[in-house]
């Protein structure tokens, strides 16, 4: 039942924890927010997601579904009367929709985390030409899709601004940690000003982080010696 | 929309299990399709201009518009033609579930399955375990249901069928007798093979076997 408990397992500093809480929000729906400490997973995480061992899982009536993406949907589909579709109407936007938050997850994020890893001047070039690649992708993607409205999804925040919108954090940090932007005025205008829409939203505001708490945690964990 | 002309294009290449999931939707829903074969070693414009980002098959083109990634693709076909034989079930939870499982297999089973075949020594020997434990894995999800959709075919069983068409050639390479390891898995197999979608969208074992073969020879496993 839509009227039952929800709690969501996940870390502040998590891109992909903030997807299910950016819906949630989305439809109002409150929920427990249950923290993993960093280094150790907690004996609910382990049951709950035996298989991947990851966050976020979301429980609804303590029945565990995993996987962000996979979460957004659900949540969007089980409280589908508490507020606007997060997906696009037609069968053909959704599948567009879907294949730009499949090609964040295995192809941008992967290369955004890159920059940094990169070690040396060279490498480091290679992978900011990948996410730069990637960024001029997105902003055709977005004028596609939003179709003169403020959102990827149109008028409301959806299923690919939550998908993309989710790692603005980390790429603020990027940023300053690499000295050069990667979405601005210039380059991708359309983003530029699209992040600043979805940042400042109530939705998301609450689960992002703030850049300069982020970048504290950012030299932590990647201060730490590769296993 | 299921009534107008449909105009349905396939971009696939045969042994592909990816390629296989969108046959396979495509014909339980009954609908008329257009395959064309591609060479992955001389693409196709088509496929150029249809997957810029990727270009990879299959991709989907339902009057003239592409559709690409093989699930999404599924799921596509699920929703445009959705009065007969539904692939995802109805129940959010149960879609959450049916998604999580093909994205395990997404995740997972093409890189094991890689190694199996396509490398030697230590490195096969540890993709083997990998993917034993993988069908395992499945395996136990299955359970004592018929197929993965429980009484009814969907969405999971046409995300991981189509490496049964495989299974001979990691068999073969992989000195593996999955039957022995995975006994309800090939029960499952042999059971989608009886159906006319999956049947006539997999490629017989034999000819699976030959192309890893070639495959093998350029990368010079032999």
């Amino acid at each position: 039942m839509a009227t039952d408990e929800v709690k969501v397992i996940g870390a502040w500093a998590s891109p992909f924890v903030m997807r299910p809480r950016i819906a949630l929000n989305l439809k109002s729906v409150p929920y427990e927010f249950l923290q993993e400490t960093f280094g150790a997973k907690s004996e609910l995480l382990l049951k709950s997601n035996p298989v991947h061992k990851k966050i976020p899982v979301l429980l609804h009536a303590d029945k565990p579904v995993c996987e962000s993406n996979i979460i957004v949907e659900y949540v969007d589909e089980t409280w589908s009367a508490s507020g606007p579709s997060m997906l696009p109407s037609t069968p053909y936007d959704r599948a567009i929709a879907r294949f730009w938050a499949a090609y964040i997850d295995e192809k941008w994020f992967p290369s955004l985390k890159s920059i940094l890893k990169a070690e040396g001047e060279e490498e480091k070039k290679a992978v900011l030409a990948q996410v730069e690649e990637g960024n001029a992708l997105l902003e055709k993607a977005f004028i596609d899709c939003s179709k003169g409205k403020p959102f990827f999804n149109g008028e409301h925040i959806g299923y690919l601004d939550i998908a993309f919108g989710c790692f603005l954090a980390w790429l603020r940090v990027t940023e300053l940690a690499g000295g050069h932007k990667l979405i601005d005025e210039v380059k991708t205008p359309s983003l530029s000003k699209w992040a600043e829409r979805f940042c400042n939203d109530p939705a998301v505001k609450p689960v992002m982080p703030e850049t300069a708490t982020l970048a504290e945690f950012a030299k932590k964990i990647f201060a730490k010696p590769t296993a | 929309v299921a009534t107008m002309a449909n105009e349905v294009i396939l971009l696939d290449f045969w042994p592909s299990m990816f390629g296989m999931r969108t046959r396979i939707a495509l014909r339980e829903k009954g609908i008329e399709f257009e395959y064309r074969d591609e060479d992955l070693w001389n693409k196709s414009p088509l496929l150029l201009e249809t997957n810029p980002v990727h270009k990879k098959i299959p991709v989907l083109i339902h009057n003239g518009k592409p559709v690409c990634e093989s699930t999404i693709q599924v799921q596509y076909i699920d929703e445009v033609w959705s009065d007969k034989n539904r692939i995802l079930p109805s129940d959010p939870y149960q879609r959450a579930q049916a998604r999580f499982w093909v994205d395990f297999i997404d995740k997972k089973m093409y890189d094991a399955q890689r190694k199996v075949w396509g490398t030697k020594g230590e490195e096969q020997e540890t993709g083997k375990k990998e993917f034993i434990e993988l069908l395992k894995t499945l395996e136990s999800e299955l359970g004592e249901n018929t197929y993965f959709g429980g009484d009814d075919f969907g969405y999971v069983d046409i995300g991981l069928i189509g490496f049964y068409s495989w299974f001979h050639a990691y068999e073969k390479y992989g000195n593996l007798n999955i039957e022995s390891e995975c006994p309800k898995l090939i029960a499952w197999a042999k059971t989608c093979m009886q159906r006319e979608s999956v049947a006539k969208s997999l490629p017989d074992s034999e000819k699976v076997i030959e192309f890893v073969t070639e495959i093998r020879k350029k990368f010079m496993l032999e």
